[in-house]
């Protein structure tokens, strides 16, 4: 399952930047265009993190929807594929979004009142 | 680790040089504890370096046959030290008060915003190479397929061609055995192999640590062949100028629409062992179209390593794209 090597990572990158403090949500921007299936990081991350210190963490997942912009006209519109067709005919064609594989953001457990 | 698959977890890399030299040469390395260790030896001796550096959660063997050092431009090989939240995301994490974002925090929580690409180590390596190859003026390439499709042979029959006018060294990805290195090695070519264990791709890591095995001349040509593999390698760029997708006719002609981000990532496509299309069910015209389908912008050559049908289309933008880059 490649999605458990991904999860892996984004426990590092999380964990270091935590210093220690405890993390109670882990935001993480998925491109639909990416080959990562979020439905598995989600079920990778229930499964790593159990006895870890991000028992009680909330992982977030935002999926981008892929869009392209046709470099011959212009026009922009969603696409499921990394490639496609424009409605003026052009496949060439600029990926905007949908191939992000980003940790957004961490939200940390407050100290004190 | 490849984070695209999590292959290489716990997996030991080993880089090994063939080199060409035939001389003994003074070779020197730093074990962990900080000694250094000098000592001559030729290339037929092979032993373990156990002191290369870490990269990330893998312990990397190296294996030398014979050793060029100092690697002139690049800097450390560990970047494992975690940028400040606040450079990331240009914001400081001290206080909840800091944060002006147009989504409010959750309550109960401080938001610390990241955007961190999770793969932003491996790409700040690649840009340390792409910067080197500059530098020195050296074509680096990036050859991508799946197991099989015939890129040693196309290598070898390239650096035949071409050593006479353009000095090749090689960088040999393959999980395991040094075979392919031997086949490149007895074109007299300098070779290193590196062999990434369970890994299903290289990293820019692998490819600093070959370039300071290899220590390719200036003014050259680095071939760097890929792990057999059309997924992992077309996300983790390497510093190359070019990565280079070779497609065989024995394989399927939809190979670039089933795997796109391959095709896409890539700026050259080759077309190999056209010579044996007249005994295989390969629709050579639609295999082009889905390529362009999938990138507009590839240069597709198709050739035969083995008559050499084409080969001459590709020597020309290799000498073309030596010429642009570098003026030379």
């Amino acid at each position: 399952m490649h999605e458990l090597g991904i999860t892996e990572n984004i426990i590092e990158i999380a964990l270091k930047h935590a210093q220690g403090e405890k993390i109670s949500r882990i935001t993480l921007a998925i491109g639909q265009l990416s080959a990562i299936l979020p439905d598995s990081i989600q079920f990778c991350f229930d499964a790593y993190r159990l006895g870890t210190p991000l028992e009680n963490t909330v992982l977030e997942i935002i999926e981008i929807p892929g869009l392209a912009r046709c470099r011959h006209c212009g026009t922009e519109f969603v696409i499921a594929e990394p490639f496609g067709i424009c409605e003026c005919g052009s496949m060439d064609l600029t990926l905007i979004h949908g191939q992000e594989l980003q940790i957004k953001e961490l939200e940390l457990e407050e100290l004190c009142v | 680790m490849c984070v695209t698959c999590g292959c290489s977890e716990g997996a030991e890399v080993t880089l090994n040089y063939l080199g060409t030299k035939e001389e003994p040469a003074e070779h020197r390395h730093v074990l962990a504890d900080g000694t250094v260790i000098t000592h001559t030896h030729n290339h037929a001796e092979i032993h373990q370096h156990n002191d290369i550096a870490e990269s990330g959660d893998k312990s990397v063997t190296t294996t030398v046959l014979s050793s060029p050092l100092n690697f002139p431009i690049l800097g450390d090989f560990d970047n494992s030290v975690p940028p400040k939240v606040g450079e990331l995301g240009g914001r400081k994490n001290t206080h909840l008060g800091d944060f002006d974002n147009s989504v409010p925090p959750k309550v109960g929580g401080r938001k610390h915003i990241l955007e961190q690409n999770l793969l932003a180590k491996n790409d700040q390596l690649a840009a340390q190479n792409r910067a080197w190859f500059q530098e020195q003026e050296i074509l680096g390439l990036n050859l991508v397929s799946s197991p099989g499709s015939g890129k040693t042979t196309l290598l070898t029959r390239t650096i035949r061609d071409l050593q006479a006018q353009i000095p090749i060294s090689v960088i040999e990805g393959d999980q395991a055995t040094s075979n392919d290195a031997q086949r490149i090695r007895e074109t007299g070519c300098n070779v290193v192999q590196i062999n990434t264990g369970t890994g299903c791709h290289l990293e820019a890591a692998m490819i600093q640590k070959g370039l300071n095995e290899l220590s390719p001349s200036p003014r050259s040509m680095v071939m760097i062949e890929n792990v057999g593999n059309l997924v992992c390698p077309a996300l983790f760029d390497l510093g190359e100028q070019a990565k280079v997708v070779i497609l065989s006719v024995t394989e399927g002609e939809d190979k670039p629409i089933k795997y796109p981000h391959m095709f896409r990532a890539s700026q050259v496509m080759i077309l190999t062992k056209i010579d044996l299309l007249p005994y295989v069910e390969f629709d050579r015209d639609r295999c082009v179209e889905y390529a362009l389908k999938v990138n507009p912008n590839l240069k597709i050559f198709q050739v035969s390593a083995t008559t050499g049908e084409g080969l001459d289309d590709w020597y020309g933008w290799l000498k073309n794209t030596m010429r642009s880059l570098f003026k030379i």
